[in-house]
């Protein structure tokens, strides 16, 4: 899959991998230590962050935590739900 | 008031499969409206993976639509926990800007119920403020979600399918339409058309 931006595609491939990697063979595993990955994250964040600022997106909107929040929508009352 | 929307569907893949598909579902024959995914932070907490992605996807809206969103394409912001212990994935989806227009909130909740099967239990709010025609964009808004729940299911199926290759047995979808290409043909179609869509977007922003 392709970044944001041209330029950080070959970076994000790697980083993918490496993840990927560390999630089915450390994390799952219960392995939580994910610094195995954390050089190349870094190079492919400024990457990713430059390439965002060129298309001025909004960081502060995607900085918002909501998931786990009390800020996450709730379902209606489910009896009259399919 | 928002629309809200729910289903569920089932997987025949274990828990950690299809975790370890999750971040694997792009791109596949059925997401060529997906152009761009990017891992913007992660960290575990607690034993739990927090991570959230952008995403961009291409922009589909009927033509009386155009008049209030004629974006070529959305972004879309989405957070995840991983919890191993439990074996549940939670995701949080929304889009970043439009909110107005048409806001789409989508909440799966993946969940191991057995030792090779997994239920995605998926929430969806729909909403819009567009005076008097709010209404008319959250039914749109409804039925294009609705229709992209098949999509996304034998999309991470294919997927899934290609990683795990001896179990091939599918899920039980809300859609039974076989799938009749060959993956390498489905592969190259969707890699073909994902160009297509972000050469468009491409001249777009260029025009503008």
């Amino acid at each position: 899959m392709n970044s944001i931006g041209e330029e950080c595609t070959e970076l994000k491939k790697k980083y993918d991998d490496c993840f990927n990697t560390w999630f089915s063979e450390k994390f799952l595993k219960g392995y939580n230590d994910d610094s195995v990955c954390s050089g190349i994250f870094r190079v492919y964040q400024e990457c990713v962050k430059n390439a965002m600022k060129q298309q001025n997106i909004d960081f502060k909107e995607i900085d918002k935590d909501i998931l786990g929040t009390d800020n996450e929508n709730k379902a209606p009352p489910s009896d009259n739900n399919s | 008031m928002a629309r809200y929307y729910e289903n569920s569907s089932t997987f025949n893949y274990s828990w950690d499969q299809v975790a370890c598909g999750y971040w694997k579902r792009y791109p596949n024959p059925l997401s060529t409206h997906v152009l761009s995914e990017d891992t913007w932070s992660r960290q575990v907490k607690d034993g739990c993976l927090h991570t959230k992605r952008l995403l961009t996807k291409t922009n589909r809206v009927p033509k009386w639509g155009e008049k209030f969103f004629n974006a070529k394409s959305v972004k879309i912001i989405e957070e995840s926990i991983v919890d191993p212990k439990n074996k549940i994935l939670v995701t949080y989806t929304r889009n970043l800007g439009y909110t107005k227009v048409m806001s789409v909130v989508e909440r799966v909740e993946y969940r191991s119920v057995g030792p090779a099967q997994t239920v995605a239990r998926r929430s969806a709010w729909i909403d819009s403020q567009v005076f008097g025609f709010s209404r008319a964009i959250r039914a749109f808004g409804v039925d294009r979600f609705r229709k992209n729940c098949n999509q996304m299911v034998n999309g991470f199926n294919h997927v899934l399918n290609s990683m795990f290759p001896r179990q091939g047995a599918g899920a039980h979808s809300m859609s039974s339409a076989p799938v009749v290409h060959t993956f390498k043909e489905m592969r190259e179609a969707a890699a073909a058309a994902t160009d297509r869509a972000k050469a468009n977007v491409l001249s777009s922003v260029n025009r503008t």
